[in-house]
């Protein structure tokens, strides 16, 4: 049982870490406003670390990355904690959209879109979710259209696009065929934001901010060359670009600050606070929780060192996380009472920011299916879905609708 | 960083599971309610296996490894609900090691069986070493050593106290401080507790002006690491409880057909198994913090065994109770095994300070340090 990084580990994060004090001080805020200048000088502060290779660290060499494992992604990320300076801008991009291409992309595709992505010259955005589609994603309607002369005409919707409003490129799952089952029909397309029929909407959250879009997609062309893993493949290459997502949210839930000692902190400043039982019993096992996921994310760097990959029982280190941070922000308001939800407070947006969490990269429910049939082998859900043509199951779901 | 299991800690596992597996122990749990004799001594298993003096260092004839290892040997007894006596004996041979008795050797050979009468150590709101009450919530004074080298006081609900032939008691000198005494079993009242879960061994505690032998070089850090031992030992027998409640109830869950399915396939089910082995991953992860702590980080090892504590409880009662609901009304019968589980499940979590203190020191340690 081991904690500590090995000797060519200690070595690597010294030099992270000089790297890191040496030019910590060209680093923008770590939170900033929502304007462009300040996302021009995170884009400009990526550029900076992917020079000195501190992003894209498990990228191959040849496209630009490191060609370094998880430890090292991981040890970038807690010395970047460290030093108190912002991460790359794009981590949707290098940490799942690039790999995705690396994985399914042609060579012109690598060529063309790598470098500029982990430089952060150009931002990416992830176009899967829509309004009718999200936990059960391959149901996207998003229609794209093939052309006399081998173009696409692409109409839909898409939704809680992060990034989406200073993006230049974005990553799209579209129906191209609505005739077979709907796994099938799905073709994964790189579409050029600032394309005519284009429009990007900023959607308020909880809290009031915006930090999500919905686009739509009036007629959009694109290019033959914009496929990505061949046509009708749409199915396999989102199942590679999820992978990374929930590698890249497991790795990355250090930074996200939802610590038992923070909050603990929070309620020692209260003198009377502090020694009722009823609040030590709420924080002492939301506490435990906490303590608990901490653990599981050493459990899973120590499985990604041995070469395994998590699986999907990763996911219960989400649900745990999401369900102790929500006691925590109940704990903290109820002892600091409604100062606690003023938009001046540390607790305000964390608390507003949590029950839209819960449903972030799948809803806890289909999370929980997942896992029950994928880890304990229960048999999944009888599903009226199985090996009908897309077009037919939405014609049923439109009779079921009209029978109520 | 590496937190898989040495191959040494897979063969301990293996040995352990493979030990107990050929003693029907499930099946004498049952029996056991009806008739204390039919529980089987595991001891000589124990000894055989060379478990008695598993955190006996070897220099005094143990095999000199850690708390986790010992958390391992515990989850494979909790799994097959195996009533040995491993709780009471393991906190109390590190602190015979630790003091050099002249009794560790046979301790960690298993001839003398050694039994931790345990005080929890004060916190931020209770500053005394307190012990259990024969009933009720108030704790009590630890026993107390006069200056004439007599013992006096009580300890109720004290595991694997029947049958021990020596007692590591914390109590408190003359001067207030808390200190370890030995104590031959000649000198102990032991009012036998069979309550509950026939499988756990407890016992009333009275020391009347027995004479104890002072363990030297056991101060307070030193007792509180052996609480905390318990405490993390405790939540590794839980743990094993836990997995076979789960595996039990997934199996059943496959082959229960109801309205023309698997009732695993219905979400209500799905998501509760689910909730188990949630439950389950965080306990396993704290008892690695618990374990790893105990040896690198002893500063945090009050946390981590607390905090594994509280899950272990948590995640057995609500294991306990999905094994009863997942099996329907059979479940809550003596024809099926999930009686015993949650049996075990509601003794266990009353135990050593119960797992009500176990969270709130989770705060304390916490608030604390903040």
């Amino acid at each position: 049982m081991d904690l500590n990084d090995t000797p060519e580990q200690v070595h690597y994060r010294a030099k992270v870490r000089a790297w890191l004090h040496e030019h910590k001080d060209e680093a923008p805020a770590a939170q900033g406003e929502d304007d462009a200048a300040y996302v021009q000088a995170r884009r400009a502060w990526q550029g900076k670390l992917a020079t000195a290779g501190l992003a894209g660290v498990t990228w191959p060499v040849e496209l630009g990355g490191q060609g370094l494992g998880p430890i090292e992604h991981v040890i970038v990320g807690q010395e970047i904690v460290r030093a108190g300076v912002p991460d790359i801008l794009d981590v949707i991009g290098v940490g799942m959209l690039g790999p995705t291409i690396i994985a399914h992309g042609s060579a012109e595709q690598k060529n063309r879109y790598l470098g500029p992505m982990l430089h952060g010259d150009e931002v990416w955005c992830q176009l899967f979710s829509e309004p009718a589609a999200g936990s059960d994603l391959a149901a996207v309607q998003a229609r794209a259209v093939l052309q006399d002369d081998g173009s696409w005409r692409l109409s839909g919707q898409k939704v809680w696009t992060t990034n989406a409003h200073f993006a230049a490129h974005g990553l799209l799952l579209a129906r191209t065929d609505a005739d077979v089952p709907k796994h099938k029909g799905l073709t994964m397309f790189i579409v050029p934001m600032d394309a005519a029929g284009i429009t990007i909407r900023g959607l308020r959250q909880i809290s009031g901010e915006a930090e999500f879009n919905e686009v739509f997609f009036d007629d959009v062309r694109l290019d033959a060359d914009a496929v990505v893993g061949g046509v009708g493949n749409g199915w396999g290459t989102a199942l590679t670009t999820l992978m990374f997502e929930r590698l890249t949210i497991g790795l990355g839930s250090e930074s996200l600050g939802y610590q038992a000692e923070r909050y603990a902190a929070a309620i020692a400043t209260d003198e009377h606070a502090r020694l009722d039982p009823e609040v030590r019993r709420r924080l002492g096992e939301l506490c435990v929780q906490l303590l608990a996921v901490k653990f599981t994310g050493y459990r899973m760097l120590s499985a990604l060192q041995q070469g395994q990959i998590p699986g999907p029982e990763a996911g219960l280190a989400k649900v745990t996380t999401v369900r102790a941070a929500i006691d925590a922000g109940d704990l903290i308001a109820d002892v600091l009472g409604p100062d606690a939800l003023d938009a001046e407070s540390e607790w305000a947006y964390m608390i507003s920011f949590l029950p839209g969490l819960k449903s972030a990269g799948g809803t806890e429910e289909i999370l929980r299916n997942t896992i029950g049939e994928r880890v304990l082998g229960l048999p999944p859900e009888p599903r009226l879905d199985k090996g009908i043509p897309f077009s037919e199951l939405r014609a049923k779901e439109r009779a079921g609708v009209a029978a109520t | 960083m590496n937190l898989e299991l040495t191959d040494e800690q897979s063969f301990l596992r293996d040995a352990a599971r493979e030990a107990l597996s050929r003693v029907k122990t499930v099946a004498a749990a049952r029996e056991a309610l009806e008739d204390p004799a039919a529980l089987p001594d595991l001891w000589p298993t124990a000894r055989e296996a060379g478990w008695a003096g598993l955190l006996v260092s070897e220099d005094n004839g143990g095999a000199g490894l850690s708390a986790f290892e010992a958390m391992l040997v515990m989850a494979e007894a909790g799994r097959v609900l195996a009533g040995i006596e491993l709780l009471g004996h393991l906190p109390a041979s590190s602190l015979l090691d630790a003091a050099g008795d002249s009794r560790v050797a046979a301790v960690a050979e298993g001839d003398l069986r050694a039994c931790f009468v345990a005080a929890q150590p004060p916190g931020d709101l209770e500053r005394r070493w307190t012990v259990e009450p024969p009933s009720g919530s108030v704790r009590v004074d630890a026993p107390v050593l006069a200056s004439d080298g007599t013992l006096r006081g009580r300890v109720a609900w004290v595991p694997d106290a029947p049958g021990a032939d020596v007692f590591v008691v914390v109590a408190t000198s003359a001067d207030g401080e808390p200190v370890a005494v030995a104590v031959d079993a000649d000198d102990v009242s032991v009012e036998r507790a069979v309550r509950y879960d026939a499988t756990r061994s407890l016992g009333h505690v009275s020391f009347e002006g027995a004479a104890g032998v002072l363990l030297e070089g056991v101060g307070a850090p030193e007792l509180a690491r052996a609480w905390f031992l318990a405490q993390s030992l405790l939540a590794a027998e839980s743990l094993g409880a836990v997995e076979t409640a789960l595996a039990v109830s997934v199996a059943y869950a496959k082959e229960r057909f109801t309205f023309g399915r698997a009732i695993g396939s219905y979400q209500a089910v799905k998501h509760s198994l689910v909730e188990v082995l949630r439950l389950r991953e965080n306990t396993y992860a704290l008892l690695l913090y618990a374990g790893w702590a105990y040896m690198d980080k002893p500063d945090e090892f009050a946390l981590a065994a607390s905090a594994a504590r509280s899950s272990a409880g948590h995640a057995l009662d609500y294991a306990s109770r999905a094994m009863i609901s997942v099996h329907g009304g059979i479940g809550a019968t003596w024809e099926h095994d999930a009686p015993l589980f949650f049996r075990r499940a509601q003794l266990s979590r009353r135990l050593l300070g119960g797992v009500g203190d176990a969270t709130d020191r989770v705060a304390s340690e916490l608030l604390s340090a903040a």
